[in-house]
């Protein structure tokens, strides 16, 4: 008894597959067969994907449900089904919550939240230092044990360059992946759009591109000096993605990310104050966007993420700098990435790998593939479905985004979870 | 759109009409007045008057934009010009002059900011045009020429020469259609 | 965003945030139209009617008197009924939202606001959120925009230099902070200027400077030369604090502007200064005061370009058909 997905464009590029195959999926939530039906396979329901793609449940590397803490802002329940609704299976938080994810009850406590809703997983980053504080490390081994897939500090700068090292250290003894928002915090100051020229045309204290390349310089001395797993952080400009490039290609084991708005926005986008597009690290010039989408290519980045960060109105309602920065990103993450083919950037294949088993890898979980016996995951999506962004069609209770408007390809239509369906469209493949 | 203009200056002798309206202001000249054009057809009346009568006092003028009570519809006109009153007219009796004058408005406008510059003993009102369509009770002292017009018709005093010192045209004009 | 929030549907100057944007033809009549009101305090009766029965609201969430006082002279020289509001104080503590603020006048049924702030962008934020009918008139928003300054900074300019096509013009100081020194040379540019500098210490002055169409100059001397208007710009002291001069000392002797450095610049320069000034800091007081310096005319004529200002921006909707047909409903 299972359920089958048929008739549609099967891509996983974990398995190097891209063609029209039906795929079949047990009750208790697992692949059993790709293309040909098993005989003794009983189906009870089908799903027709006719002209539709079926790809791997999407990965979303950072994702902020603004619970614990600030559930004004948003809840792992209302934004665990917002992303279902865009595809998104596996969701990973970082621990900036209030209270902070330092201790093992607070990262179980996260995630049996987000099992009891039966929506998608989330999987907590752990804290590297002590309540963020960039002091004292945490009880790393013990967050790990309770289910923290990496540690970062977030946004928190660790200013003290010794407690870096030795957090690398710790974590490197216990084979753990440390997550880093690289950026000297003195250069960064009070700034909150990129220093260029649209920083000086607004009277905008700006970030220097040198407030990000100082920070990668330093923590690639440190990983190089501790051999930790270290994964960079939506890199914004083009001189840290060129700064990771050439550490990797030296054999460091560094991976990186970008986030979908910083692949598609500049610092132009800003126009007159517009706070939908206050985020950090800032949008940057168009030569550091079209660097991002280079590093993407050559795979110096290997994730695209959304950086999800719902608030509510008044957030938004401020003097540009006073305004929180973050935009609302979980239903924009495989529309903004799918443009990127559009676009001529990417195949489609490789957008989907930047989504789904590129970050997996990176977290180290096994999900983002459907090989036999994978977890099924699934999202199914309409490829010619064109759409447009309006506040009526977001999920998430975080309206702030700066892609209102923006007309789309690509529509979500079938979301599973452990094979179970959580998400259907009403009009299906309907334009 | 404004249709191109009748001429009606024709059938009117301008310049007779201002020695005719000269003649009539003549006695006013005993008690020294204050002779003040309305921006911009006005001025040229009053400049022309100014030099018939031979007035002592150098020639006022007044812009009445700032004046208007039709500001917050149409608001303020992109070229005003400084209003300038050379003497002190406290106690001095004013003539004052406009090419037409139709529902009373500009006139209005003008005697408020007259008194906003001190108090005259008297003012005279001399128009070159007194058409009908009066909305406020203000009546012309001196007139060139009545002229009755239907509505929508306008009346305008051209020049040939920006500063109004060519020769004068009276114009009729259809606004709308 | 792409919309520009300064005009209206008419394409008529509706708010007045920023230089930025706004054409020559704009910047003119605004200028134009302050030469008319100048007379109108120099009379007996410094009043006309013109916003009879509108409500002003000086909306002050950063104090300066002397800002506030102009605006203030400047809508009641139009009749208007003026309420003066300083929240540095008061709303800001309790933890009231700009918006707030904005919201509980409105329902005072303002006509215009005034607003000065401390943050870049906020009166574009305000504008952004009040009814159609009510105007927003930028006192000075952060290190973004002060226009009425810089045009009355223009009309100053234009007084004594005639016309802005053949002038050389240099603005001193702290450039980075400087909402004055953007809004100026957004006016000057569009006015015609063919060659703006700005004079600072690579630490005032902005990243990509040069992309405002400006020459940055770090040496005064060069930077002085040949120029007809010298624009000199307050510097803050708690800059000093944030390590961006080494010395008071320093600055004065490299930037401030002496009889000496003077020299440097055309016969007939003019010396300028939105005030207030730091004697000894910026501008040695032979200078200030000297017979270069128009420094005290330029408070003058800020009323009368914020009257013109005002007037404009709260006229009516119709006089964009201009040409014959206005001064026949002129006479109408």
């Amino acid at each position: 008894m299972g359920l089958a997905i048929q008739g549609g464009r099967l891509i996983d590029p974990a398995n190097s597959v891209d063609g029209k195959k039906d795929i079949f999926v047990s009750d208790d939530g697992f692949v059993v067969a790709v293309g040909k039906k098993p005989d003794d396979f009983e189906i009870s329901r089908t799903i027709d994907a006719t002209g539709k793609v079926v790809c791997p449940g999407l990965v979303d590397l950072r994702a902020r449900m603004r619970e614990p803490g600030l559930e004004y802002k948003a809840t792992i329940e209302s934004e665990a089904r917002a992303a279902v609704t865009a595809g998104i299976t596996t969701l990973c938080c970082p621990p900036d919550t209030d209270p902070v994810i330092d201790t093992p009850a607070m990262a179980q406590m996260i995630q049996h939240r987000a099992w009891r809703f039966e929506l998608a997983f989330i999987h907590p980053l752990g804290a590297l230092t002590r309540g963020l504080k960039g002091e004292l490390l945490t009880d790393m081994e013990a967050l790990d044990e309770a289910g923290c897939v990496g540690f970062t500090n977030a946004l928190q700068p660790i200013k003290d360059t010794l407690v870096m090292r030795r957090a690398m250290e710790y974590a490197a003894s216990f084979d753990l992946t440390v997550f880093l928002h690289s950026e000297d915090p003195w250069l960064h100051g009070n700034g909150c759009v990129h220093e260029g020229e649209v920083g000086t045309r607004l009277g905008l204290p700006g970030i220097p591109e040198a407030a990000e390349t100082v920070g990668v310089a330093r923590d690639l001395a440190l990983i190089e000096q501790t051999g930790v797993q270290a994964h960079f952080c939506q890199l914004s400009s083009s001189r840290a993605a060129d700064m990771v490039a050439e550490a990797r290609s030296r054999g460091l084991l560094v991976t990186a990310d970008v986030t979908a708005h910083h692949l598609h926005l500049t610092e132009h986008d800003i126009g007159f104050f517009n706070t939908q597009c206050h985020v950090l690290p800032p949008l940057r010039s168009s030569r550091d966007r079209e660097a991002l989408r280079q590093a993407l290519k050559s795979g110096v980045a290997s994730a695209v993420c959304s950086d999800h960060q719902p608030h509510e109105p008044d957030a938004k309602l401020a003097p540009f700098s006073d305004s929180a920065p973050g935009i609302s990103g979980l239903e924009t993450l495989l529309p903004l990435t799918l443009k990127l083919v559009e676009e001529k950037v990417l195949s489609l294949s490789d957008a989907i790998a930047s989504i789904t088993c590129q970050p997996a890898d990176i977290l180290g979980i096994d999900t983002g593939h459907l090989g036999i016996d994978a977890t099924a995951d699934i999202c199914i999506f309409d490829p010619e479905s064109w759409w447009s962004l309006s506040e009526e069609k977001i999920v998430s209770r975080g309206l702030n985004t700066p892609f209102l408007g923006w007309e789309f390809c690509g529509r979500v239509t079938h979301t599973l979870v452990g094979g179970q369906v959580v998400f259907e469209s009403e009009n299906g493949s309907k334009t | 759109m404004s249709k191109p203009g009748r001429i009606l200056s024709e059938n009117l002798d301008i310049a007779q009409a201002l020695s005719r309206m000269a003649e009539e202001l003549r006695p006013l000249l005993a008690r020294d007045p204050v002779m003040i054009g309305i921006h911009t057809g006005g001025v040229w009346v009053a400049r022309r008057l100014h030099e018939l009568l031979n007035v002592k006092e150098p020639l006022g003028t007044l812009d009445i934009s700032f004046y208007r009570d039709d500001f917050t519809r149409i608001g303020i006109h992109p070229e005003v010009k400084a209003s300038e009153l050379p003497v002190n007219i406290d106690e001095r009796h004013v003539i004052l002059s406009d090419d037409v004058l139709h529902t009373g408005r500009t006139i209005r406008a003008a005697l408020n900011e007259i008194f906003d510059y001190g108090r005259p003993a008297s003012i005279t009102l001399a128009v070159l045009v007194d058409r009908n369509g009066r909305e406020l009770p203000i009546q012309a002292d001196v007139i060139g020429h009545p002229v009755g017009l239907k509505k929508g018709e306008h009346i305008k005093l051209t020049s040939d020469a920006p500063d109004g010192l060519g020769r004068l045209t009276l114009e009729i004009q259809e606004v709308g259609g | 965003m792409t919309k520009d929030l300064q005009f209206d549907s008419h394409g008529l100057l509706h708010h007045f945030l920023t230089i930025e944007g706004l054409g020559r033809q704009t910047l003119l009549q605004i200028l134009d139209t302050a030469e008319s009101f100048v007379s109108v305090g120099e009379r007996e009766i410094k009043k006309v009617p013109l916003l009879r029965g509108k409500t002003v609201v000086n909306l002050f969430f950063e104090s300066s008197t002397r800002t506030r006082t102009t605006f203030e002279i400047a809508a009641k020289r139009l009749s208007a009924d003026v309420i003066n509001i300083d929240t540095t104080v008061s709303a800001a503590i309790k933890g009231e939202s700009l918006l707030d603020t904005i919201r509980n006048l409105e329902a005072m049924h303002t006509d215009l606001f005034v607003v000065r702030h401390s943050k870049s962008g906020a009166a574009y934020l305000v504008a952004q959120h009040v009814p159609p009918h009510v105007r927003i008139i930028n006192a000075g928003d952060g290190s973004h925009a002060h226009p009425t300054q810089a045009m009355l900074d223009m009309f100053t300019i234009r007084r004594y230099k005639g016309s802005f096509e053949n002038l050389k013009v240099a603005i001193v100081g702290d450039i980075l902070h400087s909402r004055v020194a953007r809004s100026q040379t957004h006016a000057l540019t569009t006015l015609g200027v063919p060659e703006v500098r700005v004079i600072a210490p690579r630490t005032l002055l902005p990243t990509a400077v040069e992309r405002l169409g400006v020459h940055p100059y770090t040496d005064m001397r060069a930077g002085l030369e040949g120029v007809d208007v010298i624009i000199m710009l307050r510097l803050q002291r708690e800059r000093m604090r944030g390590a961006r001069i080494p010395s008071e000392q320093e600055f004065f002797n490299l930037y401030g502007l002496t009889a000496d450095k003077l020299r440097l610049a055309n016969k007939d320069a003019i010396v300028m200064h939105p005030g207030p000034m730091n004697r000894g800091l910026e501008i040695d007081s032979s200078v200030a005061d000297g017979p270069q310096s128009v420094i005290l005319p330029q408070v003058t004529n800020g009323i009368a370009v914020r009257m013109a200002v005002m007037a404009i921006i709260m006229g009516g909707k119709a006089k964009q058909e201009k040409s014959e047909q206005s001064s026949i409903r002129r006479r109408a």
